[in-house]
């Protein structure tokens, strides 16, 4: 069981601010398409992939980060701070 | 090296004066301050900031000690406020003290680069027609990218 987060837009597409999700992906990228073949929701969230970050276990990582062992991932839009 | 992550206003003006009343050492101390400017044609009546819980304040600890690590800073402040903000009122500021300007012109400009686009936050706009999510820029990538050696 993975704690799979979602900030800003994306929490807004989809719907919920976090979830518990039940997965084997190994990747990051692998997380996407199972949530993606879910529901049009998370389709259109994920729809476009250059407007995504990922955050594992807290810290910004890459598509093909591995989940082996990860217990939060987080997904969002580029970061506007400052 | 401080940080602070907060959702109530502050005063730039009294935290660079406290920030300035600690650092005895420095020579030189530089500021920014970012502040909430209207949209394009007027009429923002609020910006909502949201944020990472527990990942921003290690984000931004984190980005605080890479900047004391490649300049030679006496200190340091990250502030940056989440939550509501009316039109006007500041979000946040840096301030670096060093014993020479270069030094803490240098480390604010990295400081500013890095919270723009790597630190968890996400503004959005609020107007009569609803909420607009504000879209990160390729220039605040592009001046990142300069930091990189």
């Amino acid at each position: 069981m993975i704690d799979v987060l979602y900030f800003a837009w994306v929490r807004e597409r989809i719907g919920l601010p976090r979830e518990r999700v039940e997965t084997r992906a190994e990747t990051v990228a692998a997380l996407i398409d199972e949530l993606r073949a879910r529901e049009d929701r998370y389709a259109l969230a994920f729809s476009d992939l250059a407007s995504v970050r990922v955050a594992v276990d807290q810290d910004l990582a890459d598509f093909d980060a591995p989940l082996a062992g990860v217990r939060e991932v987080a997904f969002f839009p580029p970061m506007t701070g400052g | 090296m401080a940080v602070r992550l907060q959702t109530a206003p502050f005063a730039p003006g009294a935290e660079l004066d406290a920030f300035t009343a600690g650092q005895t050492g420095a020579g030189a101390i530089v500021s920014f301050t970012g502040i909430v400017r209207d949209v394009p044609g007027g009429g923002l009546q609020a910006m909502e900031i949201e944020q990472y819980p527990g990942m921003t304040r290690a984000a931004l600890e984190k980005i605080d000690a890479q900047a004391a690590v490649r300049w030679a800073l006496a200190g340091s402040l990250v502030l940056h406020r989440h939550g509501h903000l009316t039109l006007g009122e500041p979000i946040m500021m840096v301030a670096t003290a060093s014993a020479h300007r270069q030094d803490a012109f240098a480390a604010a400009e990295f400081l500013m680069d890095y919270l723009k686009s790597r630190a968890p936050f996400w503004k959005k706009e609020i107007t009569a027609g609803g909420g607009a999510w504000v879209d990160a820029r390729e220039i605040d990538e592009a001046a990142l990218r300069r930091w990189d050696d």
